[in-house]
């Protein structure tokens, strides 16, 4: 309960704020994060061939409150879905009788840093899977369930733990195996092609515009670093796949489906665009 | 006849409805960074124009343009110049051609949205397929707005 009251006085102070300095600032912020006193790397140097000098965590893009609610467990709602995920860890499903911790055991310990270095190149089936991917395969291959559908509360729930089990960590993923490389050009080429009657480019916003307000939003660079993330604005989780889509939605374009060849080759690129940030699971915004 | 029949039929499916003596998008004529004719053959009204530049979901111009007199509205975007003074900067000519298609008015790698053009992204969703934005009484408004934008 008195989390809950903490929650809804930050929801209303952002949106407060939000008001008053909307098209005040324009820049990201100099501070630092800290989570639960845990530093966080929130910029760091580009990677070679990378159109910044300095990848930029969306964190420095959002409002004081929105920063604070995140800077503390305590305080931001996410945990809930970190809570719920670990129950799932535990639970078994599926004709094999198992649950992921049956396989994997204290996930404290066997997650750790995974969730920074997805997607991984997977040679069975010859293409990257993300995290709610390798679960699916999981739960099919060694659990005898079924995989989730999008969006499902329990997918997203498990793919914030085992995120979460890598927060700090900096992201970098392995471009050298398989045909990684490949799905980083699809995604390149993605990136910067133009979609819907609006005709933008995930581009055209997240670099062009970057630090710029489109209306009330402060466009950040749309680093993927804190997915899944809360959001104050739906009053729940966001998937990544989700917030891809609603960005091709917003340039009013058909919306491809949720781990399609394309928005997987979208989420290996992105995600190296991410390099050196840390892993910020469950991340807030409003 | 029969192909300016067929073509009416198109622009009436596609632009929901252009009225006879409107200029289809594929028609308007750039020339030198203008588009000289009225899209709808008579001047705008400035009062609608400012209703549709600011509405998010006709112009939505404030996401990315911030307008002195129109500080009531909320949110006006920083992505962009600021459209005071507009008309102190470019003739109607210009202004009409700016809104129509920005990429062959000012620069093909621009990020504003061509308004009354089919030279649209990929993919665009099924019921906006040879829909433009705004409809050619709508630029013709914004237009007569954005002409009365002096300092
Ligand atoms: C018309 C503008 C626009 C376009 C085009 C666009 N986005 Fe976004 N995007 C936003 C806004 C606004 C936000 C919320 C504020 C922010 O973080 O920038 C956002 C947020 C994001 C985020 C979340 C960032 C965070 O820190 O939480 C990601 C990831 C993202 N976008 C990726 C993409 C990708 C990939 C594309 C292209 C497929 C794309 N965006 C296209 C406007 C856009
Ligand atoms: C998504 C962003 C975006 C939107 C929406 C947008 N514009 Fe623009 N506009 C721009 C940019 C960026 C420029 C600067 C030109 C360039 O990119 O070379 C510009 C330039 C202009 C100019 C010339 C600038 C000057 O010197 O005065 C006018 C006039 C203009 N826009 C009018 C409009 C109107 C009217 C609307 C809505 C019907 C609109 N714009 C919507 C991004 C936008």
């Amino acid at each position: 309960m008195e989390r809950l009251k903490l929650l809804t006085g930050t929801a209303a102070c952002v949106v407060l704020t939000g008001l008053a300095i909307a098209t005040a600032m324009a820049d990201p912020v100099d501070d630092t994060l800290e989570i639960d006193g845990v530093p966080m790397i929130t910029k760091a140097p580009a990677p070679e061939g990378h159109p910044f000098e300095e990848v930029l965590s969306g964190w420095l893009f959002r409002e004081a409150e929105t920063r604070a609610t995140e800077a503390e467990s305590f305080a931001n709602p996410g945990m809930f879905a970190v809570e719920r995920g670990a129950e799932i860890w535990g639970t078994v499903e599926g004709t094999m009788g198992k649950s992921c911790a049956s396989c994997h055991n204290d996930a404290a310990e066997s997650m750790k840093g995974v969730g920074a270095s997805y997607p991984k190149w997977d040679a069975k089936s010859n293409k990257p899977l993300n995290v709610e991917l390798q679960i699916d395969k999981c739960r099919v291959e060694n659990m005898g369930a079924e995989p989730y559908k999008f969006d499902d509360a329990d997918q997203v729930a498990l793919t914030t733990y085992i995120k979460h089990q890598s927060l700090g960590t900096p992201v970098k993923i392995d471009l050298s195996q398989g045909d990684m490389q490949t799905w980083w050009d699809k995604g390149k080429e993605a990136y910067y092609t133009r979609t819907g009657q609006l005709n933008f480019a995930c581009a055209s916003c997240h670099e062009g515009a970057m630090g710029k307000y489109i209306r009330a939003d402060h466009l950040s660079q749309g680093q993927v670093n804190g997915f899944p993330t809360y959001r104050f604005n739906t009053a729940g989780m966001v998937s990544l796949h989700n917030r891809f889509r609603g960005c091709i939605r917003d340039t009013r374009a058909e919306m491809p489906k949720a781990f399609s060849d394309e928005l997987m080759a979208l989420e290996v690129y992105v995600t190296w665009r991410g390099t050196g940030l840390s892993v910020e699971t469950p991340s807030v915004r409003q | 006849m029969e192909r300016f029949m067929a073509a009416l039929a198109i622009a009436v499916a596609f632009a929901g409805g252009a009225s006879a003596g409107e200029i289809a998008p594929g028609d308007v004529k750039f020339e030198d960074m203008k588009v000289t004719a009225s899209l709808t053959g008579a001047p705008g009204n400035p009062e609608e124009g400012a209703k549709t530049l600011a509405n998010r979901g006709l112009g939505n111009c404030l996401a990315c343009h911030a307008v002195k007199s129109l500080s009531k509205e909320q949110f006006h975007g920083d992505v962009a110049p600021s459209l005071d003074g507009a008309a102190d900067r470019w003739s109607v000519e210009q202004l009409r051609a700016i809104v129509v298609d920005s990429k062959q008015a000012l620069n093909p790698d621009t990020m504003m949205p061509g308004f009354y053009s089919l030279n649209v992204g990929k993919n665009p969703r099924k019921d906006l397929v040879g829909k433009t934005i705004l409809t050619a009484q709508q630029v013709e408004d914004v237009v007569a707005y954005l002409a009365t934008l002096k300092e």
